[in-house]
């Protein structure tokens, strides 16, 4: 604690306080910190994958071949949390930590101690998480939407630890949102008005609120959950009077809001790199953040379009149908706008920029199925089957993660003040872009064709689509670890990069220098319109 | 450029061979069905699918001209707008006529959809861990008779040492019987998890959930057999439930079904009569595979941890009553149903006497249907 105490005293210090582990363990320097949760989402990313890659070769032909079904049970729901709350959102974390006090010009997260315990908390959730496949029993194989009372009467005895390990990452999301709140509304560099901040600091902005709303409902679900488990309450119990929907609609309630949660922040990433590469300001700024903000309203109530199929009332359905269908305005505007933006700039394809082209063109094939889904007469044949698979993962691979990727290579010279190799990093693209969508696309024809999800063996005509998919998801999956050593060869050899990196990039992290010095903007910058990009 | 031409055009061959082949094979696309619903559902996926086509070709096309000639290696200089109010409200508008226009005919269909009432039949659906049973209801909604209806594809098939049949996983022991050119309704409902009975050719899918009644209405008009499976995870055998729906002409059906009720009354007399060792072996063998099996396996060891084995069990070679009214009344908190909510006294008997001597379980009782009933219908 005297290291912490020592270390925000001595600001003039140049570099970290402390060396080896205790550098790393006491941080509060919001680039380490970033760095942290970057490098932790990338390994969980990996062992997602993993079970990915287990699940595509038991399902590479029909019949059971490698595991038993309560196993790839367990596989399919350690995938989608894993995932979801181990790899995607914390990367999103950890570049809001690198990022947004660079873009805002802070010297720091306005919290930084509260930053440090946000993400070492982390660690131990998942570590709980995965250890119960180890357990007697089994891990968690409700799926990772774990709806009762699959997850309460008939689960095994592992989900208390799956529900304490949610407690804990609700918590370090809690606690990331305040802090990334409290650094946008109170840090910014001064003449850098709401309206003047980058787009990747909005749209965390409005995640950040999203974040604040819904971990709570999700921490007050798993405790119902927790209760009637262990305590005898019948919340979701129909044979105590409970009801399993009421679990539906309150975990909806947190889930929809969490599909947006990531892929705002892939908006904002988009909207940095495409002006910088097309050369040209962001068309349509102020309706981007109005686009971003109703998107985020909305999110609030369309939960129930998850639940179609349980059985609401006509008046009902028609609301959520509705609803769901106005969301695809502010998405398409979004889309427009990237499109204008590129339209007639002058645009050069580095990686970044393959990257996101890729985000807004598959992003919106993930769009078109979810609005497909929406209709309700129509959802009834689309639910619980490859083609929501198909849907959810377009949205979130070529969606969520490759916006990710994109702002790796986009930032990676700033962080370690080299480039990495053009070249490789386009092959990485070209395999994940083929990759991903041999991989998908073939799922919406299963989908369609009345092939269910979280199933491990299937019928005879299905064979061909989950042949293809599953040597899409090896080529993938070998990309990525690719990827890997594409980042690693940067860091270690790669060609030093100058302090603006990219010729058409503005932005108040462009004007330090490359690499970012342990400590920054310890003085204000001066801000001008001439960083005023997007 | 000359070699990006050639690339642009070897993928368009590409891209018209797999639309080629994609036409020729129907299992790309939705399917019909052969209810006016699930066509009414189709043409509603196809419109959307055209709107989603045509949106996404000139968004792309946009973007793709804007990459060719937008670029900076052919001189591009880079424009100066980022706005335009008209640009953005006309975005707005024209999607969400769009939309609105889209909303007309879904909504036409949901309505038609939620239009139960005026059946001639009516069937309870109920889902278990993990088979569906269905009982036929009389006008009071009392069943008159029901039965289950559990996956047949056998265990070699799916482990790979016998070759895949026709209906691989999409075939049943009972399948379900309704009549064509009659309005049918489902009520649907689930004794332990939350399960979906879903025939994609009726364009009907509804979830079953315990303590909860779903309704759901059909009206076939060509004979058939369809096929569907559950669609709600619950469990571990959540791939192996499947629906297998028979659409039988109406005279064959009223046939079948006086049959059935013949059948049923004969089930009753079975209560009071006395069985033979053998046959209550031969019977309860049978119980046991559709009941049991799977989770205890069928030799008896189980899955343990989670799923004991019986093969020399504390329960199956104890007690004999302890032993019956652990099958009828389950253990709460676990995957263990209370099976006197699905088995009748001559099936609990044969499988209880199954278990206590198959394995090597070697007691010297003998259980009876009586048995059954006198030890629950005690005060
Ligand atoms: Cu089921």
């Amino acid at each position: 604690m005297n290291a912490v105490l020592e270390s925000s005293h001595d600001a003039h210090h140049h570099g970290p306080v402390n060396t080896g582990l205790k550098r790393w363990l006491f941080t509060t320097n919001h680039k380490d910190i970033g760095t942290l949760y970057l490098w932790f989402s990338f390994s969980m990313f990996l062992i997602g994958g993993v079970l990915a890659l287990i699940i595509r070769t038991e399902l590479f032909q029909p019949g059971l071949q490698f595991i038993e079904p309560e196993f790839f049970n367990q596989m399919t729901t350690n995938h989608g949390l894993i995932m979801v709350f181990g790899a995607i959102m914390p990367a999103f974390v950890g570049l809001a930590n690198w990022m947004v006090p660079l873009m805002v010009g802070a010297p720091d997260m306005a919290l930084p101690r509260m930053n440090n315990l946000s993400f070492w908390i982390l660690p131990f959730a998942f570590t709980m998480i995965i250890s119960t496949l180890f357990m007697p029993g089994g891990g968690p194989n409700f799926g990772w939407t774990f709806y009762a009372p699959l997850s309460t009467t008939y689960a095994p005895d592992s989900v208390t630890f799956f529900i304490f390990a949610v407690h804990i990452m609700g918590a370090s999301s809690i606690m990331g949102s305040i802090n990334i709140i409290a650094t946008i509304l109170n840090m910014r560099a001064p003449g850098m008005t709401l309206m003047k901040m980058p787009l990747f600091v909005w749209t965390w902005l409005i995640t950040a609120y999203l974040l604040l709303a819904v971990m709570p409902v999700l921490a007050g679900v798993v405790t119902m959950m927790l209760f009637d488990i262990h305590f005898g309450t019948s919340f979701f119990n129909a044979a105590g009077g409970g009801d399993p929907v009421m679990f539906q609609h309150i975990f909806w309630f947190f889930g929809h809001p969490e599909v947006y949660i990531m892929i705002l922040p892939a908006f904002g990433v988009v909207s940095q790199i495409i002006p910088t590469f097309a050369r040209k300001r962001l068309f349509g700024y102020d309706s981007m953040v109005y686009a971003t903000s109703s998107i985020a309203f909305l999110s609030f109530i369309v939960w129930a379009h998850h639940m179609f199929t349980v059985g609401m009332p006509l008046a009902g359905q028609l609301f959520f149908m509705y609803a769901t269908m106005i969301i695809a305005v502010p998405t398409g505007v979004k889309v427009f706008n990237w499109v204008s933006t590129m339209w007639q700039g002058s645009m050069t394809f580095e990686t970044p920029m393959l990257f996101s082209i890729a985000f807004v063109i598959l992003f919106t094939i993930g769009g078109f199925s979810g609005l497909m889904l929406a209709i309700t007469p129509a959802d009834y044949q689309y639910h619980d089957t490859y083609f929501v698979v198909a849907h959810f993962h377009y949205v979130l691979v070529p969606g969520a993660l490759f916006s990710i990727i994109a702002a790796v290579y986009y930032w990676l010279p700033k962080w370690c003040g080299r480039m990495y190799d053009e070249s490789l990093g386009k092959i990485h693209f070209w395999l994940s872009f083929i990759g991903v969508n041999v991989t998908f696309f073939p799922q919406h024809f299963s989908g369609l064709a009345g092939m269910p999800r979280r199933v491990p063996d299937y019928a005879m005509q299905f064979a061909d689509f989950n042949m293809i998919s599953s040597v899409g998801a090896f080529l993938f999956g070998f990309s990525q670890v690719f990827f890997l050593y594409v980042i690693i060869k940067a860091i270690k050899s790669g060609q030093p990069a100058s302090d603006r990196v990219w010729e058409g990039a503005h932005g108040l992290e462009w004007t330090i220098a490359s690499p970012a010095p342990y400590h920054t903007f310890t003085e204000p910058p001066v801000f001008d319109d001439s960083e005023v990009h997007s | 450029m000359l070699n990006k031409a050639q690339l642009f055009r070897n993928a368009a061959v590409c891209v018209s061979l797999a639309a080629t082949w994609s036409l020729g094979a129907d299992e790309l696309n939705m399917r019909t069905g052969v209810t006016d619903i699930s066509k009414a559902v189709y043409d509603l996926h196809m419109i959307m699918l055209w709107v989603c086509v045509i949106i996404g070709t000139v968004v792309f096309s946009a973007m793709f001209i804007s990459m060719l000639l937008h670029r900076k290696s052919r001189g591009a200089i880079p424009a100066t707008f980022h706005d335009s109010l008209k640009l953005e409200f006309a975005w707005t508008i024209i999607p969400m006529a769009i939309l609105i226009a889209l909303a007309i005919p879904a909504t036409g269909t949901l309505i038609e959809m939620y239009d139960t009432g005026g059946e001639e039949l009516s069937i309870e659906v109920r889902a278990y861990q993990w088979k569906w049973q269905y009982k036929y209801l009389d006008e009071d909604l009392n069943s008159t008779f029901s039965f289950f209806s559990n996956m047949s594809t056998p265990k070699d098939q799916i482990y790979n040492k016998e070759a895949k049949g026709e209906h691989y996983l999409l075939e049943v022991d009972n399948v379900l019987r309704i009549p064509t050119n009659r309005k049918v309704r489902f009520l649907i409902t689930s004794e332990d998890v939350i399960h979906a009975w879903w025939v994609p050719d009726f364009g009907i899918k509804r979830d079953a959930v315990p303590g909860m009644l779903n309704d759901l209405w059909t009206l076939v008009n060509e004979p058939g057999t369809y096929r569907g499976q559950c669609t709600e995870l619950c469990g571990k055998d959540h791939g192996f439930m499947p629906i297998v729906v028979e659409a039988m002409p109406e005279a064959d059906y009223d046939a079948w079904y006086l049959k059935q009720v013949a059948a049923e009354s004969a089930r009753i007399e079975a209560l009071s009569k006395t069985f033979s060792a053998d046959e209550l072996m031969l019977e309860g063998e049978k119980v046991y595979a559709s009941f049991c099996a799977s989770c205890h396996q069928l030799d008896g060891k189980g899955v343990p941890p989670v799923f004991p084995g019986l093969a020399g069990s504390s329960v199956a070679v104890g007690a004999r009553d302890e032993h019956l009214r652990l099958v009828y009344e389950g253990v709460p908190g676990t995957s263990m149903a209370a099976f006197g909510k699905q088995l009748d006294a001559a099936q609990l008997a044969a499988v209880v006497h199954y278990e206590r001597h198959a394995w090597g379980n070697n007691t010297d009782d003998i259980t009876q249907p009586r048995d059954v009933i006198n030890l629950f219908s005690a005060p």
